[in-house]
């Protein structure tokens, strides 16, 4: 799994709430059979017409917008269980996600792929959103270790929650499978005693 | 200590609990299927792993599947090679498929319950969100990502924290037309599509009580829709009857031993909720969705609520919704003309709906300006449907009977709603391009989806109930 310790970078911004994973990779594009390629479908029909051309009004389609931190409002990647919508933000080149509120399902998978979920107050979002809207290159800085999320242009810094156990996952790359197969022992034990 | 029906559940399969870290919780069955196990089975390869136990997991083509002439070559390069793909991994990995031409295909939650697969006290999950429809019989499913599934695969476990516990009680009769696909509108309504963020929900309450098995499973399949992991139902006498001679099911002894043990399966008297949510069944009226999440929702006779009177940063997102469906706040949506009408799903596939559809269409016919597509959850519903006479009843009525698959639910194979066209829909999402791009979705019971089909109009369908 891809390892997370710390970035500082633009964001790109999506004040939408409720963003769910039909948006984020529609339906059509899960026939692929591998993890890989998904970024280019990323929020495709909001950001392509019909006929592909680049919806210019679409954040992504503006170039004054970049980086590896994507932010959007509240219950975000709620609906369909497919781990191809990490896959997809992931492969357009973010390491983590922003929003005061994320759906369970999005959130197990974007951990399992080392793509940081951080769940922020709606205040410190709306900051976040303020900060970028006067000036688009405004930056954060994530520290995973610390559990701090920061704009740099402001110094406005606020902590977040990751189970300790994901935290060290993060950052050392290991990924669940790994650890229950370290103690695959105790699954045959239960199965008996059942 | 007392303890809430999903503690028991969850307690009982706890293989390690440590301080600082998930739970390591043993799963019963795993339900799979061909678009998010492709990737889980390329990383056992990968890994150099097995299925632990190929035996407690269970596979069907159901999402990616043509609803029409199954049996011939599935005509699409992509979905082809993908349903192709979960024949070849269940072959190399010694997992049971249920695929296309096998009487036993479907819907993956439709065929787990007719099968007698899915039962009280169980653990299962899927890489589906709708998973939580097995919660019916009093078993905490919950569906889960790809990662999850090769997790599974590997180790027949999952790294889980344990959840928090909402209790939703109804109460009360339900009115004429109201049925239990509007009892979970209702209650998502009220809730919000996020209002059930980090819960396992038990249903409880006489209304919930008084419902079929079928009904049940409408219920906790829209569980994910206020973002529950699951939702779950104490087993009763009707969940023992739905199971007793299902082709899985356990028989003689087994079936005593397994009775006495499911019938220690509710929540104790003192039990502690983290929630407790109480509505009253005759507060429902027959429900319809105006916008795209299935939290907005509103009773059929009701006003789109005003964007003015949403709070204050989540107007933007609401307007930008009804702009989306092509409807103006605070109006009304009956008389509104619709072009489909979408019967299927792993909401609303199964045979009471057919029946209840059937009885209501019958003598009656399609408006000239609706398509309708009855799509079954499965091989065994279709069947029975034909066996019942009911397909003779569609074919009058001028609705289309297909091939069970999960179909214009999610539109991944070619039963999409085309851009701007209104459907109303018995499946569980009303989200933005859901059905086909730019296609609007209004959710809707199966009655009320029947009502719209026969008038071509959103309709209250007690109206028509009582002039009937």
């Amino acid at each position: 799994m891809k390892k997370f310790t710390k970035l500082t970078s633009a964001v790109v911004p999506l004040n939408i709430e409720n963003i769910d994973t039909d948006q984020i990779i529609p339906a059509r594009f899960l026939k692929a059979t591998t993890r890989e390629g998904f970024g280019e479908n990323l929020f495709r029909d909001w950001r392509y017409e019909n006929d592909n051309q680049p919806k210019a009004d679409f954040v992504m389609n503006n170039p004054t917008y970049s980086g590896q931190v994507l932010v959007a409002g509240k219950n975000f990647g709620c609906g369909s269980s497919r781990e191809h919508a990490a896959w997809a933000i992931q492969d357009a080149g973010f390491d983590a996600v922003i929003s005061s509120f994320f759906a369970d399902i999005f959130k197990g998978n974007a951990l399992n792929n080392g793509l940081l979920p951080i769940q922020v107050s709606d205040e410190f979002l709306a900051q976040i959103f303020n900060a970028v809207d006067s000036n688009p290159k405004s930056a954060l800085e994530v520290d995973l270790e610390n559990q701090t999320v920061t704009i740099v242009e402001t110094g406005a810094q606020e902590s977040f929650e990751i189970n300790p156990y994901k935290k060290s996952c993060l950052i050392n790359g290991y990924d669940d499978i790994d650890f229950i197969l370290a103690q695959k022992e105790l699954i045959a034990e239960f199965e008996q005693a059942k | 200590m007392s303890k809430t029906l999903v503690e028991k559940i969850w307690d009982a399969h706890v293989v390690k609990s440590e301080e600082g870290f998930p739970d390591i919780l043993y799963i019963d069955t795993h339900l799979i299927h061909e678009v998010t196990s492709p990737q889980a089975f390329d990383g056992l390869r990968k890994r150099g792993l097995p299925v632990l136990r190929p035996k407690q997991t269970v596979a069907t083509a159901d999402h990616n599947v043509p609803t029409l002439n199954q049996l011939l070559p599935i005509k699409e390069e992509l979905s082809r090679y993908q349903v192709d793909m979960l024949t070849k991994n269940c072959a190399e990995f010694g997992v049971e498929l249920y695929g296309l031409g096998h009487p036993f295909q479907g819907i993956v939650h439709v065929i787990g319950p007719e099968l007698g697969i899915t039962l009280p006290g169980k653990t299962m999950v899927c890489g589906d969100s709708h998973t939580s429809t097995h919660g019916a019989f009093g078993a905490i499913a919950f569906g889960i990502g790809t990662s999850q599934v090769e997790q599974v695969f590997a180790t027949q476990c999952l790294l889980q924290s344990k959840p928090k516990t909402m209790k939703i009680e109804v109460n009360g009769e339900l009115g004429k037309g109201v049925g239990a696909k509007d009892i979970i509108l209702y209650i998502i309504a009220k809730i919000s599509a996020a209002g059930g963020t980090g819960y396992f929900i038990e249903y409880a309450g006489s209304a919930i009580e008084a419902l079929s098995m079928e009904a049940r499973m409408t219920i906790c399949n829209m569980s994910i829709e206020m973002g529950a992991r699951g939702g779950l139902i104490a087993p009763d006498q009707t969940t023992f009857d739905y199971i007793k001679g299902r082709e899985f099911a356990p028989a003689g002894e087994e079936w005593d031993k397994a009775l006495a043990y499911w019938k220690t399966l509710y929540s104790d008297v003192d039990a502690k909720f983290d929630s407790v949510l109480t509505f009253d069944a005759a507060d429902i009226a027959p429900m319809i969705t105006y916008g795209t999440n299935p939290g907005m929702g509103m009773g059929i006779q009701e006003h789109i609520p005003a964007t003015g009177a949403q709070p204050e940063k989540e107007k933007l997102s609401y307007q930008k919704a009804l702009d989306y469906m092509g409807f103006d706040d605070d109006s009304s949506l009956i008389g509104k003309p619709v072009d489909y009408v979408f019967i299927g799903s792993c909401t609303n596939s199964r045979i009471e709906d057919l029946r209840e559809v059937a009885d209501f269409v019958k003598d009656k016919h399609k408006a000239d300006n609706v398509t309708v597509w009855i799509v079954p959850g499965s091989k065994q519903v279709e069947q029975q449907a034909k066996n019942e006479g009911l397909d003779k009843i569609f074919e009058a009525a001028g609705f289309q009977l297909r091939e069970p698959g999960c179909s214009a639910c999610l539109g991944m194979n070619e039963d999409k709603i085309p851009a701007g066209k209104y459907c109303v829909s018995t499946s569980n999402r009303n989200f933005e391009g859901r059905q086909g791009q730019n296609a609007r979705t209004l959710l809707a019971s199966p009655l009320t989806a029947a009502a719209a089909a026969v008038t071509g109009k959103i309709t209250d369908v007690r109206d028509l109930l009582e002039k009937a």
